[in-house]
């Protein structure tokens, strides 16, 4: 068993790949505060799960801080105002998303004054129960920075409730061109660390590993005097290699446990957390303050002055470049508008998207960058196995594509659809070049819409079903009620003598 | 010639008389199957395939004069999983034509008379006598019951509108 | 005993009824998409070829030959098979409603499938004994359930391929089932 680790060790990482990481000068640039904008569009959907639902009116004037909208259902987050101002509007805003489609948004016009709402801080937040901090990190709307978004309360409060043993702390940051993690790392390491000793008393685990990548050795060395005395925090730095921040891999490699392929970290024992969802959840709980920044990186060939920007949640992307330095040649050879990281990161249309709680980055790539990642002609696969081996889940992408280009999306599952988390690893190394993601994606999205169906006809014939119970009932109803009707009749007939005719209309 | 007349037809009435009795033997109800075809219909008895109900339609398309794309309510899942019951192949084209539709109200139209209301299979259609009705979109199963009724023409039927979350990433094109 | 394990191997694989005597292609065509289906329908011919080898070997032998009614043998035969064919029919239908819908057509089709007749008349003109008959009639059958799976295998990996336009569906399973041919002229080597 021993030796069978030490193989492993010396092996190595055989997942996985590893691009250019384009990481610098970007994260060497000091981070820059972006003012206010004239107008925030904030979407109701910044997070995975439910909607919120707005409980601010048009025309109210808000302070930054204040609640526009409230978490609706069991998974969600609240929406907070990014600075103060006027509601001016509640309507569909473009999403960022490839689709281009819009989203259900507040628009909010800042006065210009950006002063706070009454925060209710807490200067002894250790002295909180586990659930009270589970409150106040729900009630800022908190959610996963690393991208995903995931409601960050949620997963506390199921991880207390879980009994985890220990907290992982996701300083990876492996998708290529963004460095906002490491920045937070190297500015505030001491807060991150406040945070996730604040993690650990919500989720009651015993410890917490946070795993950096080793092309960031200021963040580590920050990050390593900010522990110094702290036994609960430790700092692992861990191989550079794509995807080390997804959580599955970044849990096997610091505790070498995995993941069931269909359970979550929760089930071994372990649950992961971003190191600025971190910093995110400190705020909220010793300053009472809302999610309502972020830091984020622009970069890209076409980036005048790449680097690392706070920037308000709600702002347009547009507006983020024009203050980052704008784009070199006004934009000319810009190939691909990028949110988030050039591997998982969605191509949108447009810049006229606003920032939302999950967005890394902001990334303008010219045609070399977009020619090093995908967009080239594609061939027939050759069945080299490149995308097997390359696969951090262990599955098989070219046996999954070739039956999802059939249409046989219920085919590809036991290759191990299900379990994909679309790192684009595959279609990274892939020398035909073929969209593998791309393939997955649709597959996931068309299972998706079955199941949908089924559910639906399920719920028709549930509804059909109840509604022939309704008529038969009123059918029985009125029947007896005519039966009653006929009796009283007969009764007053019987003692009058005179013809019933209080009913004029029979039915 | 009487030998060879004889001894075929000795032989075909051994052979029936076995068939006969294996099939006595080996009957198979024909009606489990409809049975088992009604479960997986929508049962909203819409009526829009032509057959009377959904049980005359699971009927049909058990016994093969029906095609299992004959529903619109249950669409292409519902017309995939009848034929992967049936274990036959069917033409899907008819359907992925255009997507689900919903039945909308055109609320300057609508004069509140409650007739769409009766009909509709799953009680979609909400409205009191003499106000605008409207239809719950997550009941609808777009199966126009509603706009034949309808005096004023406020009931169309409209695509279901794309969202996010009922987009799908479009299939690569192949090379 | 040899001699029997060698008629089996010769009739399986160096004779094969599909490979070699090209008949029963319209199943081997129709039936091959998947696996499990060739699978059932390999089982059924399988049944069916043995029964009828049987049948007719008794009906030729015990009425035909003696009444000199060498003349009715075709149309004999091939009423024996259709009411084989017709009892395994009701017998699929109820063991397994499944694979009878997957058959579809092609249950009732083994009748007219020539590698049963086929069979029936060169045990005939082989003047074998019952048992030898009857064997011959596994052994061949036993090809045919063989070449359908390795067939039906290969349309499943060939489904995946990208094939021209041109070639997609029935041509490329022709192209396929060739190259399954040649291979299987590698057995005609074998001494047996």
């Amino acid at each position: 068993m021993k030796f069978m680790k030490l193989f492993r060790r010396l092996k190595g990482i055989g997942w996985g790949v590893h691009p250019a990481d384009h990481k610098r000068p970007a994260a060497d640039a000091p981070v820059r505060a972006m003012p206010v904008s004239a107008r925030l569009y904030l979407p109701l959907q910044q997070h995975l799960g439910g909607p919120a639902r707005p409980v601010v009116l048009v025309g109210q004037k808000v302070r930054k801080g204040e609640l526009l909208a409230e978490a609706q259902g069991a998974v969600s987050a609240p929406v907070h105002a990014p600075t103060s101002g006027v509601v001016v509007a509640v309507t569909e805003v473009a999403a960022p998303h490839p689709s281009g489609l819009t989203l259900p948004a507040i628009i909010l016009e800042a006065d210009g004054l950006d002063e706070w709402t009454e925060l209710r801080g807490c200067d002894a937040p250790f002295a909180l129960s586990a659930a009270e901090i589970g409150r106040r990190v729900a009630a800022a709307g908190v959610v996963g920075l690393g991208g995903a978004a995931f409601p960050s309360a949620v997963k506390l409060v199921g991880a207390a409730r879980a009994r985890v043993a220990a907290l992982v702390i996701n300083g990876g940051e492996c998708e290529p061109y963004l460095s906002c993690d490491d920045r937070l790392m190297r500015d505030s390491a001491p807060a991150i660390v406040d945070g996730i000793r604040l993690m650990l008393r919500a989720t009651g685990a015993g410890r917490a590993l946070v795993g950096i990548e080793d092309n960031k050795p200021e963040a580590i060395a920050a990050m390593r005097a900010a522990v110094a005395g702290i036994g609960a925090v430790r700092i692992h730095a861990v191989p550079a290699r794509y995807p080390m921040g997804s959580e599955k891999q970044l849990i096997q490699v610091l505790t070498g446990i995995e993941v069931p392929a269909d359970g979550r970290p929760a089930d071994i024992g372990v649950i992961v957390h971003n190191v600025g969802t971190a910093l995110a959840v400190r705020a909220a709980v010793r300053e009472g303050k809302p999610l309502i920044s972020r830091l984020l990186t622009v970069n890209g060939r076409c980036a005048n002055r790449p680097g690392n920007i706070e920037v308000r949640i709600g702002t347009l992307a547009e507006e983020v470049i024009a203050f980052a330095g704008g784009l070199k040649g006004d934009g000319l050879g810009l190939a691909r508008r990028v949110i988030g990281g050039p591997m998982m990161g969605v191509q949108i249309p447009h810049w006229r998207v606003p920032v939302v709680k999950g967005t890394s980055g902001i990334l303008a790539l010219d045609a070399t960058e977009v020619d090093g990642i995908a967009g080239r002609e594609t061939a027939p696969c050759i069945r080299c196995g490149s995308c097997v081996k390359a696969c951090p889940m262990g599955l098989l992408p070219l046996e999954m594509s070739a039956r999802i280009r059939n249409g046989a999306f219920a085919e590809a599952i036991p290759f191990g659809l299900k379990d994909c988390i679309a790192c684009g690893c595959c279609a990274y190394v892939c020398p035909s070049h073929i969209p593998l993601v791309q393939y997955f994606a649709h597959a996931k999205g068309e299972l998706a819409g079955q199941e949908r169906d089924r559910l639906r006809a399920e719920a028709t014939k549930k509804m059909a079903r109840q509604r022939q119970e309704r008529v038969e009932r009123e059918a029985r109803e009125k029947a007896e009620a005519a039966a009653r009707r006929k009796a009283g009749r007969a009764a007053a007939a019987g003692k009058q003598g005179e013809p019933a005719c209080f009913n004029p209309r029979p039915d | 010639m009487i030998a060879a007349i004889l001894s075929l037809t000795l032989l075909g009435a051994v052979l029936g008389a076995v068939l006969g009795v294996a099939n006595k033997f080996l009957h198979v109800e024909s009606s489990a199957l409809a049975g088992e075809l009604i479960e997986m219909m929508p049962g909203s008895n819409c009526g829009q395939c032509g057959f009377p109900g959904c049980s005359g339609a699971a009927a049909a398309i058990a016994d093969g004069t029906a095609s299992p794309a004959c529903c619109p309510a249950g669409g292409k899942t519902l017309a995939a999983q009848l034929a992967a019951k049936l274990g036959v192949a069917v033409d899907l084209s008819g359907l992925s034509g255009e997507g689900p539709k919903i039945a909308t109200v055109a609320e300057e139209l609508c004069i509140g008379c409650c007739r769409c209301g009766k009909v509709c299979p799953t009680d979609a259609i909400l409205g009191a006598a003499r106000q605008i009705h409207d239809v719950l979109r997550e009941a609808c199963t777009g199966c126009a019951s509603c706009v034949e009724k309808c005096p004023t023409g406020a009931l169309v039927m409209r695509p279901v509108p794309v969202t996010l979350q009922h987009w799908v990433m479009p299939k690569p094109l192949a090379a | 005993m040899s001699e029997f394990i060698l008629l089996l191997l010769s009739t399986a694989l160096v004779n094969n009824v599909v490979l070699i005597k090209f008949l029963g292609l319209c199943p081997v065509m129709g039936v091959s998409k998947s696996i499990d289906s060739a699978l059932g329908m390999g089982m059924a011919t399988t049944f069916v070829i043995t029964l009828a080898a049987g049948a007719s070997w008794m009906l030729d032998n015990w009425l035909l030959a003696p009444l000199g009614l060498g003349y009715l043998r075709i149309l004999t035969f091939i009423l024996v098979i259709a009411a084989v064919v017709q009892f395994t029919e009701m017998f699929v239908k109820k063991a397994s409603p499944g694979l009878y819908g997957s058959l579809g057509i092609y249950l009732p089709l083994i009748t007219t499938n020539c590698a049963v007749l086929g069979v029936a008349l060169i045990n005939v003109e082989q003047k074998f004994s019952l048992f030898k008959s009857l064997l011959y009639g596994f052994g061949s059958a036993l090809g045919f359930a063989v070449v359908l799976l390795i067939f039906a295998g290969l349309r499943e990996r060939v489904a995946l391929a990208r094939v021209p336009a041109a070639f997609a569906g029935a041509p490329v399973a022709f192209i396929a089932i060739s190259l399954l041919a040649l291979s299987f002229m590698g057995f005609s080597g074998l001494n047996v």
